[in-house]
């Protein structure tokens, strides 16, 4: 007899399986169609490939510079997320043991700006770095990590604050007393044990910078292709009424596999930084 | 308290420590406010180097754009379709993997997945889903309802957008209510289930009022990415067919850099933000209201 207990469990997996498929099946769809021409996509979008051609890639490379862009991605990512990272760190540090009136009003100052949408500020951004100043012309690339230093502080500073609140004073002092400055107590002792907030604020800044697109498009949209970031490279396959598909899918199948491999051997330590970053 | 006895010293730390973050953080966003507040009084094309003072001008012309309006009613019916959805299904599949089955791992992984991939390239991705796979089931199977590709009628094209989006979303979602399911207080659990409570009572009465918190987060966060949508509306249906779909933040993007009114876009942007601010803040409040301890 099928007893009630059991009849929940297959309809438990039967809801998570329908689910399964319909999270997983467009990217396998890229996946399959990425091999086709552009009549065979028409022809058959959801059959097997019936032959595996890679030279739409080698094209799909070429026309976007695939390398100068994920050389531009990877060098504005990781510049920002090491930045962001020891900047923010400093700064939670010396917020949480000098509680002085500026502190705590900068500090406030962070969290409240969180509220703040990038929306909201990016035309006055833009007037002030483009029309301006000018550093949006002149050197755009440094212009666009500066800019995330900026918008990524607020939340590293918030996270390292509340983590930093929990070391014991006692840890700091016994440093001191063996003769360590302030600022050798923080980079010897403070920021190795930082170490797992670090990861989580890494993660959460990876995933925004590398997939971040409004803007890089406002910062390097007009400083030309070669200094593109990859979610920017990408449109170079879109018309305005139509899609070269056959060049396309292969270029998205390109920005989107660095970091899909990546999750692969990481997804713990994502999901993990992610739920930590999020609930606090 | 390690504090520096040499006035100069403490200076020297706190600029040190506290000095590039707080001038970046300046910078970057606390002067575009205020000057994004400023330019909201004056006429600019943003290129040209008069920029002449034009009083409340701009938000006259902001309450009275209908098509801004449009836009922004358009961003609401999707903010209230996304969250109501994206918390659902979320809250779901984190309830059905954390119930100890087999291979729960494994699905959170999978459900994730959309999360590590930008809104730009999500969208283009559903829109040759939208365009190729669906007309040929359509082709197939004859069914109506994917005879055209949805991006190209109004109605239909709007739902796309809400659909991408809570694919997009829900796994991120998910995993913040998994956090908050595996911190419920077994004991209390347990004690219910001895009772003889049943698996619906125990959700409705124990478990919802207990996850008041996670919501609280996720319905923020849900909230605070649908007022402000780009990515995905640019990638998916690019605001067509015909303008149908121009959610608030693509029309201020294009007041601003596609015509070149500076001033009135800024004075959009600005609308927009108090409006969400306000509804987030409320959302909050009332949320902390509902909070219950177990």
């Amino acid at each position: 007899m099928i007893n009630a207990r059991s009849l929940m469990k297959i309809l438990v997996y039967a809801i998570l399986v329908v689910s399964l498929i319909a999270f997983i099946t467009p990217f396998l769809l890229i996946i399959i169609n990425a091999f086709k021409t552009n009549a065979q996509i028409i022809e058959s979008p959801l059959s097997w490939p019936t032959s595996f051609n890679f030279d739409n890639f080698f094209v799909s490379m070429k026309e976007m510079s695939y390398f100068h862009c994920f050389t531009n991605s990877l060098l504005i990512t990781f510049g920002s997320v090491l930045l962001i990272g020891v900047f923010a760190a400093m700064t939670a540090h010396y917020f949480v043991r000098n509680k002085t009136k500026t502190n705590n009003l900068l500090f406030f100052a962070m969290v409240a700006s969180m509220i703040i949408p990038f929306q909201a500020i990016m035309i006055p951004l833009v007037s002030l770095y483009g029309a301006k100043l000018g550093w949006i012309q002149t050197v755009p690339k440094s212009t666009l990590i500066f800019m995330y230093l900026g918008f990524g502080s607020p939340l590293a500073v918030f996270i390292y604050h509340g983590f930093i609140k929990s070391i014991p004073l006692e840890l700091e002092e016994a440093a001191f007393m063996d003769g360590c400055n302030r600022r050798q107590t923080f980079f010897r002792i403070i920021l190795p044990i930082l170490m797992p907030t670090t990861v989580t604020i890494g993660i959460l800044n990876v995933l925004w910078i590398w997939n971040d697109f409004l803007l890089p498009l406002l910062v390097l949209q007009n400083a030309g292709r070669e200094s593109y970031t990859l979610p920017l490279a990408i449109q170079v396959f879109k018309g305005t009424y139509t899609t070269d598909n056959e060049k396309f899918l292969p270029a998205v199948l390109l920005v989107i596999l660095p970091i899909l491999i990546i999750y692969l051997f990481a997804q713990r330590f994502i999901i993990q930084g992610v739920t930590q970053g999020s609930v606090k | 308290m390690i504090a520096e006895k040499n006035r100069m010293k403490r200076l020297g730390n706190q600029v040190f420590f506290t000095g590039p973050t707080v001038l970046v953080f300046t910078a970057v966003i606390i002067i575009p406010f205020l000057y994004g507040i400023y330019l909201t009084f004056f006429s600019w094309d943003g290129i040209s180097s008069s920029m002449p003072f034009v009083g409340g001008s701009n938000y006259v012309e902001v309450i009275q754009d209908s098509k801004f309006w449009a836009s922004v009613w358009l961003t609401i019916k999707y903010v209230l379709a996304t969250v109501i959805l994206i918390n659902g299904v979320a809250f779901l599949l984190a309830y059905l993997v954390t119930n100890g089955i087999k291979g729960e791992n494994f699905f959170r992984a999978a459900y994730f997945t959309p999360n590590l991939i930008g809104g730009l390239v999500l969208g283009f991705i559903w829109q040759f889903m939208f365009n190729n796979l669906f007309t040929a089931i359509g082709d197939k199977t004859g069914l109506d309802l994917f005879s055209k590709t949805w991006l190209g009628d109004e109605n239909l094209a709007f739902w796309a957008l809400v659909i991408v989006t809570v694919w997009q979303y829900a796994g991120y979602m998910m995993v913040i209510f998994i956090a908050g399911l595996m911190s419920l207080p077994k004991d209390v659990m347990e004690a219910a289930k001895i009772d003889g409570a049943n698996g619906w009572k125990r959700l409705s009465r124990m478990v919802l009022p207990l996850m008041v918190p996670s919501f609280i987060v996720t319905i923020f966060l849900s909230l605070q990415r649908g007022f402000m949508v780009y990515d995905v509306n640019y990638g998916l249906t690019g605001g067509g067919p015909f303008g149908s779909t121009v959610m608030a933040s693509m029309f201020v993007y294009d007041k601003a850099f596609i015509r070149f009114d500076y001033g009135a876009g800024q004075a959009q942007a600005f609308v927009l933000f108090l409006l969400a601010a306000l509804i987030t803040i409320t959302q909050v409040y009332l949320g902390k209201r509902m909070e219950v301890e177990a």
